[in-house]
């Protein structure tokens, strides 16, 4: 073989290597046409078997989205994208929703398998007989969206014991069709904005979860999104509502296959916290984030908001952002109950290509909110990520305090950062801090570590888990172990 | 093998904005295994430099001679395969790594090198049995392990935690570039029996030194001179007697 060729060949395993969630599932499916119209949302409307008002809810949410443009203020570019080259509705083929693991297609369960996706209760529950050494795995409850379908919920039976509502958002929509019409757009309104619109005339799953008054949910909630099939977009919809005094910790994670042609994702999630209650909302974002030259890659447009609409109420918005090619995302707290809390802890990295532009809404409506903003903002490669944070406090919020730092780590030259707090504060009573750094992994580092033994690779992985330790720490353990991996993975290659 | 290290006719540069400054200008030295050696020189002779090129960092260019290391070309290795070949360098300046915790940077700095040279990794409990008989030597807190690497040290404190990393990486060539310097009498004392502790025929180390009190606890087989990139003189322990009570202006002199 000539030697071009099998540097070529070593090179592209390398580039492969480094995105190793980028398998593709063989699954026969069934795909709407092309295209989005009021006959398209109809479509789905019918393929979910929906109620008339959720139907006149989506088109309701089409029609403004007609008037509404793309927003541009951004500091992310890419092309024009076709909404009319995509399909809004994909399935694997399948009646929808099986209603046990038994019933799903193998093939998915292999590739949920190959993500690291525990499924299987049985084999979660023998996860308590752990080798010694090794710490017992909490359970956790698993909600697999697959395309555009929920494909798998694991254990239920538990959960309902507990009260706790915990399934894909098309079965709320039919089973619960009281709680979902209360609360669903109540905190993101259809026309809220471009993408909110979007994901409102089309969402096709997501999750729900209902946690009733004064219950703690006795396990780890988590969702997995996978986008499989091509030119398909994912639109999932969340709605998390916790009554009084009840708590939830829900974790989302998203992975999709290698392409040269970029997906478009836009989800919404609603978070609703009444008096006392707690939720804890943490994503491991690693959508693919296209290759070194910037080929392929997801557009992640995505609107999360959280209502803490009772008394002491606390909402925790936790993220690790490593994937995608473009990045728009504010979770966001409305801090309407008195004394209630929002926190957002945040690590952002971004490789070659990638662009981001994510950061943080802290409205402080009520007397004595409090809200606390860490975000790590990492950039290596040629990529760009931009940190926009809004505190605002409204002329009611005596007493409300914000406290914000933004730290930024640049490895290498040709990256950028870039650090736009906005401030606005209508009552005298409040106060407000915000602090910032910029470093950069300096030569003398590099060398320190490589002197002691370490590799490249090792010694950035060592830098940057220490930079982003104050996020880290807020994870669900099990997570935290797999983020730290995840940065160090898609930060590989980014020094020498 | 009758050297551990041998370094001839050693020339390199830095590139600086007024074109490349050659420092280093035919340094020979021979390092035999077991002995350890003494450089002193005046400040600005090019001390450090040699122990950076040595241990591979990348701003120098070696223009000119060879660095053998047990046998291998040395300048050829990265920095991180000449660390697990034990060629170990405590900094004049040690670097501070803001948010790396100090005991997880040494395990993983052991299990790297400890990897490499194709020994079983250490569990957490084995490593905190060795670091812990480590501090307990060197008079160190528990708490340095628990703070950051070398954030909010203070000079002594730095110095002390290369010695410590010196003994859990074990290295077969320790360089040690003025690790005494600004130590308090008991500090040197406590560096000194760092070093003494890891005496063995295994063990070599190359001191540079600009007093003679350590040199008195480590008694060096050979003492070398340094002026203007080069090694203009090399002795036994008497030379470095000399120097402290003539200073270096006569060796200068000489030398030219
Ligand atoms: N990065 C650098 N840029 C320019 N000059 C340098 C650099 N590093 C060292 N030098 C110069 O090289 C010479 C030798 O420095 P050094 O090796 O630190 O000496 P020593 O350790 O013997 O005091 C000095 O003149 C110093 O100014
Ligand atoms: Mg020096």
């Amino acid at each position: 073989m000539p030697a071009v060729t099998e540097t070529r060949e070593q090179v592209e395993k390398l580039g492969q290597s480094s995105y190793k969630w980028g398998f593709e599932t063989d699954i026969e499916m069934d795909f709407a046409p092309k295209g989005l119209n009021e006959d398209i949302i109809r479509l789905i409307s019918t393929r979910k078997e929906e109620p008339e008002w959720m139907l006149e809810w989506r088109l309701e949410a089409y029609r403004s989205w007609l008037k509404m443009k793309e927003p541009t203020w951004a500091h992310v570019s890419y092309p024009p994208i076709d909404y009319q080259d995509a399909h809004y509705y994909a399935a694997p083929k399948k009646k929808a929703g099986p209603k046990s693991l038994d019933e799903v297609d193998p093939e998915l369960l292999r590739t949920y398998e190959k993500l690291g996706i525990p499924l299987h209760e049985q084999a979660m529950l023998a996860g308590v007989e752990v080798p010694e050494g090794e710490e017992a795995r909490l359970p956790v409850a698993v909600d697999a969206v697959f395309d555009s379908v929920s494909v798998a919920t694991t254990f239920r039976k538990t959960l309902s014991e507990a009260g706790v509502i915990f399934c894909p958002i098309s079965e709320a929509i039919r089973d619960y069709p009281d709680l979902v019409r209360q609360y669903l757009g109540s905190v993101v309104p259809v026309a809220d904005n471009f993408f909110a619109a979007l994901n409102s005339a089309v969402f096709t799953d997501g999750s729900f979860v209902f946690v009733p008054k004064g219950v703690r949910c006795p396990m780890e909630l988590s969702t997995y999104f996978r986008i499989n099939a091509r030119n398909t977009g994912q639109f999932e919809r969340t709605l998390i509502v916790v009554e009084d005094g009840a708590s939830v910790s829900y974790l989302e994670g998203c992975t999709a296959p290698m392409r040269d042609e970029n997906q478009l994702h836009a989800a919404v999630v609603e978070l609703v916290a009444m008096e006392d209650a707690k939720i804890k909302y943490s994503t491991v974002q690693n959508w693919y984030p296209g290759d070194e030259n910037g080929r392929g890659g997801i557009y992640n447009f995505v609107t999360k908001r959280g209502a803490c609409r009772g008394a002491r109420s606390r909402i925790s918005w936790t993220q690790v952002e490593t994937g995608s090619a473009v990045t728009w995302k504010y979770p966001s707290c409305i801090l309407q109950g008195e004394g209630s809390v929002g926190e957002f802890y945040s690590v952002a990295v971004t490789n070659n290509h990638q662009q981001a532009d994510t950061g943080t809404k802290m409205i402080h409506l009520g007397r004595n909110t409090r809200s606390t903003i860490i975000a790590k903002t990492i950039s290596a490669g040629k990529s760009d990520s931009t940190y926009r944070g809004q505190v605002k406090i409204m002329p009611k919020a005596s007493g409300a305090r914000n406290f914000t730092q933004c730290d930024s780590l640049l490895i290498g030259d040709q990256c950028g950062a870039h650090t736009v707090p906005y401030i606005e504060n209508r009552n005298m009573t409040a106060r407000v801090e915000h602090e910032a750094t910029t470093s950069k992994i300096s030569e003398d580092q590099m060398f320190y570590c490589r002197q002691r033994g370490l590799s490249e690779e090792d010694a950035v992985g060592l830098i940057v888990n220490g930079f982003c330790k104050d996020v880290l720490k807020e994870l669900p353990m099990e997570f935290a172990v797999e983020a730290q991996k995840l940065l160090q993975i898609s930060l590989e290659g980014s020094v020498g | 093998m009758s050297e551990l290290l041998k370094i001839s006719g050693l020339h390199a540069s830095i590139e600086t904005e007024g074109g490349p400054k050659e420092i280093l200008r035919g340094v020979d030295l021979v390092i035999p295994p077991g002995e350890v050696h003494a450089i002193m020189g005046p400040n600005g002779c090019g001390k450090s430099t040699l122990s950076y090129v040595l241990a591979g960092r990348e701003d120098y260019e070696v223009t000119a001679g060879e660095a053998l290391f047990k046998g291998r070309d040395l300048l050829e290795m990265e920095p991180e395969e000449r660390a697990a070949a034990g060629v170990f360098l405590a900094f004049q300046t040690p670097v501070e790594l803001p948010g790396v915790n100090n005991a997880n940077f040494l395990r993983t700095a052991v299990n790297a090198v400890r990897r490499a040279r194709g020994e079983a990794e250490l569990d957490a409990v084995g490593f905190l049995k060795a670091v812990r008989a480590a501090t307990k030597n060197l008079s160190m807190s528990d708490d340095m392990l628990k703070r950051n690497v070398n954030v909010g040290f203070s000079g002594g404190e730095k110095k002390r935690n290369e010695v410590l990393q010196m003994t859990m990486l074990k290295p077969t060539l320790a360089i040690l570039d003025e690790t005494d310097s600004g130590l308090d009498v008991d500090a040197l004392k406590i560096v000194a029996e760092g070093v003494q502790n890891l005496r063995s025929p295994d063990f070599s180390a190359l001191v540079i030194t600009h007093h003679q009190k350590l040199l008195d606890y480590l008694g060096p087989d050979r003492v070398h001179v340094m002026a203007k990139g080069r090694i203009i003189r090399s002795g036994g322990p008497e030379l470095a007697k000399q120097i402290n009570e003539e200073g270096y202006t006569a060796f200068l002199k000489e030398a030219a």
